[in-house]
């Protein structure tokens, strides 16, 4: 650590000192700008939240009644000596970079980000900066994306498989950001409506709110009992598996939409039938692609398979080290 | 390929056996016979190549796979640990083709792209492979390194594919298993000799469907006992001993071959004077008046060619019971007593200690054959055989003329810790339990059961699970404990495997003890005492 780095890490968090506020801070404080609003990012007990325009609904849903200051993307403010913005982290819906800059340095702080097409949010922002700390969630180049439209397809035909057996198609997906994205995806193959547990329905409303299309949707609690729910498809968060929700299906296939099932393995451990490769994060050629573009001559990987990065980045001449910090590889 | 990469994926899907067997039958149904040859021979866990034709190693495959993905060799290292196999890491690190070549037939591919450059120089294999990586498409490239790196093991038993082959052709399963053994060329002219209708040569090593024996409660129902020939009910496994000229097999209850595994009995087999179909049970057998425990003979189910030490340690003898073929004659729509007598002429000429009548056991009436049962634990047995004396050997398990009287179970009052959720239609409910008994302060688990509850009582305690978990351990949740019930078993082996030094056979719930707190649950060394 050098006395000039711009950002630190302390135990509540990646601490900026110049500015004194912290990002996606774990322990109370003062000040908290938040890259997004999952919940090991974005959590509760902030004295004050900066975020971006577009994640503020996001926030309000998760955090309920705070005090917010929120920013259009690119615009800069000042919090204490820090000349600060927010650009698109191409991850959920309003997520974002953290730009900082004082002293005649430019850093930034990636939060989660993918460089894949999303139609549910503004595309990843490239912005140069002298060093820029970055997430490593699918750290090895065993991770590489297939096209989003494919999966979608996938998830069509598998679907409709399970409806030639007399199955429910259950697909479980993180309930913000995940879950709208796939249903956007759907749309280009589908109009049939999905049918959504109530925690992702919850957050389906807030991107409908926010105009996104998306497939419609039709909660599964609205339905009678007794409701026979072959050959539809079910979006679930993934606490629902094995679950007494999951009862009223009576022949279901399961299936998991994740960038962790590109692992044969995983989704065996997940012990789901099927698994869908879709993520939030970038793959292993994004990552690397990404620290290039920004022209960073630093980098600090804060969380996922940091070992591979690092290595990686060092062998290339790019001087990288880790931080670590408290936030989770969910995808 | 994309066909036999179609079946993979399907069966690496699915995890019902019915699924299983439904894709696989569809795949021989509409698959070339080259194809269907080759599918057949890697779906029984052949491979190609091999120490012969080398052509790939582990290591080569790194290498180029570095090359080919521009990854550092420690690169490729940490991925292979991170995903723990080689074929699908190489799989995994390279994006997929932009546009799917013309599909290439399986058995060309192996026929003739890559037997062709088998031990040639490792660039010519290399140039043969690294295009193949290149051009396929994600699930065909999967199935094609799977192909270097050696056995597909994608969950499909031997059995599954013959039950897949015999509902396609007609054929019977047992013939089909018959005539996969031993090796065989992945050829189209074999995979029509396989389903062919019409007997074959090999045919004459085929079994008899096994006459199965019902469980019987009470004896006196079955009347006058002088009807019924008694035996001792051997806790071993099933055998069928064919011996027609120079052709040995021995086949299990569940229609698998076991040549070459038990050495003992096709020595014996070979010195018969005769030709003979024999039914008995194998039992491991050192000296003295009882067989070892199952657990001895457990080492050697697995082992298809033992050594020295494991046929020391756990030699096997056959306990025969029955005859159902001598020098070519079917024998059986005879008379049991009169197979009997054949069988033990036979026997008595053989003289061999591997090969042994079981004894009939000589009894006046019901209440002394009580009696004899009473001592089958200490003898090593489970109880006592009752088949009628003119009885006819029949097919399957029909209920009249052979009778199962085993004894009463041992029992234990032990503790739920674990559950886990079952499978098929019980996925979502936690079915599947694991039960401890108390050695000290502490509860050692000795037993997992699936059976024995009704189904509102998995209801019930399915709600009560979900609401006292401590931990999750991937599927497995941990609860309190405080739950008792009353474990039914029918023998306890000492054993090195299990963390109590216990194995309890065939565990069971018998009742929920919603009277007994878990504190006075059973100890181990109660069990253990009972263990041999």
């Amino acid at each position: 650590m050098n006395a000039t780095d711009l950002v630190v890490a302390t135990p509540s968090g990646l601490y900026c000192a110049v500015g004194d506020f912290y990002i996606d801070p774990w322990k109370p404080v003062a000040r908290a700008v938040i890259t997004h609003g999952h919940g090991d990012h974005a959590r509760y007990g902030m004295g004050e939240y900066y975020s971006t325009r577009a994640g503020l609904p996001i926030l309000q849903w998760r955090l309920t009644d705070q005090t917010y200051h929120a920013f259009d993307y690119g615009e800069a403010f000042q919090i204490g000596g820090a000349r600060v913005s927010l650009h698109s982290a191409g991850h959920v819906l309003g997520s974002a970079q953290v730009r900082i800059e004082a002293g005649g340095q430019v850093w930034v702080v990636s939060g989660d980000y993918k460089r894949q097409p999303d139609p549910t949010c503004a595309p990843f922002d490239v912005v140069r900066c002298d060093t820029f700390i970055t997430e490593a969630t699918f750290g090895l180049p065993v991770y590489r994306w297939p096209h989003t439209s494919d999966v979608a397809r996938d998830i069509v035909a598998w679907r409709d498989a399970c409806g030639e057996r007399g199955e429910t198609a259950i697909l479980y997906c993180y309930a913000l950001g995940k879950s709208q994205r796939v249903l956007a995806e759907l749309m280009a193959f589908t109009e049939r409506p999905a049918y959504t547990h109530g925690a992702i329905e919850t957050g389906v409303q807030v991107y409908r709110a926010a105009g996104i299309p998306m497939l419609a949707t039709i909660p599964v609690g609205d339905q009678p009992r007794g409701t026979d729910f072959a050959g539809e498809l079910v979006i679930a968060p993934p606490s629902a598996a094995g679950s007494a929700w999951l009862r009223r299906f009576r022949k279901a296939q399961h299936g998991f939409a994740s960038g962790w099932m590109r692992i044969r393995g995983n989704r065996r451990r997940r012990n789901v039938d099927r698994g869908f490769v879709v993520s939030d994060h970038a793959d292993w050629p994004d990552l690397l692609r990404t620290v290039r573009e920004t022209g960073a001559k630093r980098v600090i990987a804060t969380h996922g398979n940091t070992d591979a990065l690092v290595r990686a980045l060092n062998e290339e001449g790019i001087r990288t080290e880790t931080f670590v910090t408290q936030f989770g590889e969910d995808d | 390929m994309r066909r036999f990469a179609a079946l993979y994926r399907e069966l690496d899907q699915s995890t019902g056996t019915l699924d299983k067997r439904a894709a696989l039958a569809m795949y021989f149904r509409n698959a070339q016979p080259a194809d269907a040859a080759w599918a057949l021979r890697l779906l029984s866990g052949g491979k190609i190549g091999g120490a012969k034709a080398r052509i790939a190693s582990s290591g080569e495959l790194r290498e180029w796979i570095s090359q080919a993905s521009g990854d550092d060799a420690w690169l490729i290292e940490e991925s292979y640990s991170h995903v723990g196999d080689l074929a699908e890491t190489l799989t995994l690190l390279l994006d997929d083709p932009a546009t799917a070549p013309p599909d290439i037939p399986l058995s060309e591919w192996i026929e003739k792209r890559l037997l062709p450059v088998a031990n040639a120089d490792p660039e010519r294999r290399r140039a043969v492979i690294v295009e193949a990586w290149q051009t396929l498409p994600f699930d065909q490239r999967l199935v094609f390194n799977k192909l270097l790196t050696g056995a597909l093991r994608v969950g499909v038993s031997q059995r599954l594919v013959q039950q897949a082959l015999a509902e396609i052709s007609g054929v019977d399963i047992a013939r089909i298993a018959q005539r996969m053994l031993g090796d065989w060329p992945p050829t189209p002219t074999f995979y029509a000799t396989l389903l062919s209708q019409e007997a074959t040569a090999e045919d004459t090593s085929q079994p008899y469907p096994f006459f199965l024996a019902s469980q019987l409660d009470d004896p006196e129902a079955l009347g006058d006992i002088g009807q019924w020939n008694l035996e001792w009910k051997w806790d071993g496994i099933r055998l069928q001993l064919i011996r027609r000229g120079d052709r040995i097999a021995l086949w299990s209850r569940g229609e698998e071959r076991l040549d070459g595994r038990f050495p003992e009995i096709e020595g014996a087999a070979a010195r018969l004077r005769r030709d003979a179909v024999i039914d008995g049970e194998l039992l491991a057998w050192r000296d003295g008046d009882s067989p070892l425990p199952f657990a001895a003979l457990q080492t050697r189910i697995q082992r298809k060619k033992p050594g020295a030490k494991s046929l020391q340690e756990a030699p096997v003898r056959m306990l025969a019971y029955d005859l159902l073929e001598l020098d070519g004659e079917d024998l059986r729509e005879r008379p049991l007593h009169e197979r009997r007598t054949k069988l033990r002429a036979l026997l008595d000429e053989h003289a061999d200690p591997r090969m042994v009548l079981s004894p009939d056991l000589d009894v006046a009436d019901w209440a002394s054959a009580r009696a004899l049962r009473a001592t089958a634990r200490e003898r090593g047995v489970e109880g006592i055989m009752l088949k009628r004396r003119d009885s006819v050997y029949q097919l399957g398990r029909k209920r009249g003329d052979w009778w199962k009287w085993k004894i009463d179970p041992l029992t234990i009052d032990a503790v739920l810790i674990y559950a886990q959720a079952g499978h098929g239609r019980r996925s979502t409910l936690f079915t599947d339990y694991t039960f401890a008994l108390w050695q000290d302060d502490q509860l050692v688990p000795v037993a997992k059961a699936y059976s024995g509850l009704d189904d509102k009582e998995i209801l019930s305690l399915d709600r009560w699970i979900r609401a006292h978990t401590l931990e999750k351990f991937g599927p497995v949740r941990s609860v309190e404990p405080h739950h008792v019930f009353e474990l039914g078993f029918e023998a306890v082996n000492k054993s090195t495997r299990h963390k109590s030094g216990i194995a309890v056979r065939f565990p069971r719930i018998l009742r929920w003890r919603h009277d007994k707190p878990f504190a006075e649950a059973d100890r181990l060394d109660t069990l253990k005492a009972l263990a041999r």
